[in-house]
């Protein structure tokens, strides 16, 4: 217990030398857009493909479990709709990105750290936290949420696709389920839990990076302990965050 | 002058400097030497402000270290350029970038005048046309000498090596030992060197400074340290059979 403490006192203390204005704006801009790149774009293909399978795979799932008569086949998009909108697309795709940019961003600073790279701009006189977790946190909160909006898309593309090209759901009807009492707040909630996800991200897998220490095994600990954490993290906050915003 | 004062340094209770006060001079190539796990490199550590002493005073010249702010603390580390035992360099960054680093961080110059001094200070390692390569694709004595550009880069008041040569082969470990010394002269900067090699004390140890089981037991020049009676330094100068037949042949 008192390791779990002391492990949150070194995480929020790393996060007051990361919140800090940056030594050049031009420097941290240039770095920020490198970041999008590193963390956002880069997995555009994986949340792609992740999003196109999972959205027909729900639609087949929800038909299957519609056998009454009475439930309209319309249904079968409007619950496709709301699991990606509500869950997959915010809360699956995070524990996705934790796998990939979780991993590169610890074993990256972490490497840093034991090559005495940090230690190099520490000397000087560089705040190295905030040079190197600052706009990782930053490019990944705000970008990354967009990613959420794109799953989603995806994952309706995937569910229609499965509708055109099965006999499980009318087309017309998966559309019409699409549009069915559709509220836009969730859109809301799903971009507020996916920025929540990328901080937590970003910012536990730098934590276990920057505090590497010994040889390459070690890097590569900090990097599944960095996913662990995160994932473990990110289950406990769309708990949180549901019951606060549903 | 660099100045330290009653040093102490422990990890979880052990230990690791004890009472440890020396001084080191302007203008010259202060040498820390001592076996390996004698803690010198936590004394370089420690007075470069990578590891918190636990107790004792730093002075920078009239600054004392220990009581300045975390900014003040940034504004003074500016004046510290260091050369790292495994280089150190950026590695997503080439060899330019790493030597123009401290000035994009620092400076207000053009693009133009970093170049220029980027340049100026690879020539003076003797290092031409490697400005577009990786630091992977250098071999470890190109390294260092990349190193000591970017330590050098913004003229710095105090130099620090840790192993500057460890990893090399005799005579690239010659000309780093020399490169540190000329820079040391041309510039007037106080340079502490941590080091185990004899051949870089007897090249260039104008000040020495030996340190066993985490104590100062020595402190001279490279010529004291021939004719010293002190034991434990003697075991590790003479450490060798051919320096002890040596040794004894000059007596």
């Amino acid at each position: 217990m008192r390791k779990i403490f002391t492990l949150i006192g070194q995480y929020l203390l790393l996060m007051k030398k990361v919140f800090r204005k940056p030594e050049r704006s031009a420097v941290f801009w240039k770095q920020f857009v490198q970041e999008i790149e590193k963390t956002g774009l880069s997995s555009v293909p994986i949340v792609g493909i992740v999003s196109i399978f999972i959205g027909a795979v729900i639609t087949i799932q929800t038909s299957y479990n519609i056998n009454s008569p009475l439930i309209p086949k319309s249904y079968i998009g409007f619950m496709t709709r709301e699991t990606m909108l509500l869950e997959f697309s915010s809360t699956m795709i995070a524990l996705v990105l934790a796998g990939k940019i979780g991993s590169s961003i610890a074993s990256e600073i972490g490497t840093m750290r034991i090559t005495e790279q940090i230690d190099a701009l520490e000397i000087m006189g560089v705040n190295s936290a905030n040079y190197l977790i600052l706009p990782k946190i930053t490019a990944a909160t705000i970008f990354n949420p967009l990613l959420m909006l794109m799953s989603f898309m995806i994952g309706l593309l995937g569910g229609w696709m499965m509708a055109l090209t099965s006999d499980i759901v009318n087309p017309s009807q998966y559309i019409e389920g699409l549009r069915m009492n559709f509220q836009p707040f969730y859109i809301v909630y799903g971009l507020i839990k996916m920025a929540v996800f990328n901080f937590i991200i970003t910012s536990i897998s730098a934590f276990h990076g920057y505090y590497a220490s010994g040889g390459s095994r070690d890097v590569g600990r900090s990097a599944t302990n960095g996913i662990v954490s995160c994932s473990l993290c990110i289950l406990i906050s769309n708990l949180i965050l549901t019951h606060v915003l549903l | 002058m660099i100045n330290a004062r009653h040093i102490y340094k422990s990890f979880e209770g052990k230990p690791v400097l004890h009472d440890i006060s020396v001084s080191f001079d302007e203008n010259k190539t202060n040498l820390i030497i001592g076996a390996s796990g004698s803690g010198k490199t936590v004394l370089l550590k420690c007075l470069v402000g990578l590891h918190e002493a636990d107790a004792g005073e730093i002075w920078f010249d009239d600054v004392l270290y220990n009581s300045l702010s975390f900014e003040q603390k940034k504004r003074l580390r500016r004046k510290i350029g260091m050369l790292f035992q495994g280089s150190a360099l950026f590695d997503f960054a080439t060899v330019e970038e790493n030597v123009t680093f401290p000035m994009d961080m620092f400076t207000d110059w053009s693009t133009e005048e970093k170049r220029e001094r980027a340049n100026f200070c690879l020539q003076r390692v003797k290092l031409e046309n490697v400005n577009h390569l990786y630091p992977s694709s250098l071999s470890g004595g190109m390294q260092k000498r990349v190193g000591i550009a970017r330590a050098i880069a913004l003229n710095p008041r105090y130099l620090f090596c840790d192993e500057p040569n460890s990893g090399l082969d005799p005579r690239t470990s010659i000309i780093i030992d020399n490169l540190i010394y000329e820079i040391t002269h041309e510039f007037g900067i106080i340079t502490i060197i941590n080091t185990h090699d004899m051949n870089s004390v007897m090249e260039i140890g104008e000040k020495v400074v030996f340190i066993h089981e985490g104590a100062k037991y020595w402190e001279g020049t490279r010529e004291e340290i021939l004719h010293t009676d002190n034991t434990e330094l003697n075991h590790f100068v003479f450490a060798s059979n051919m320096a002890k037949q040596l040794k004894a042949k000059n007596k």
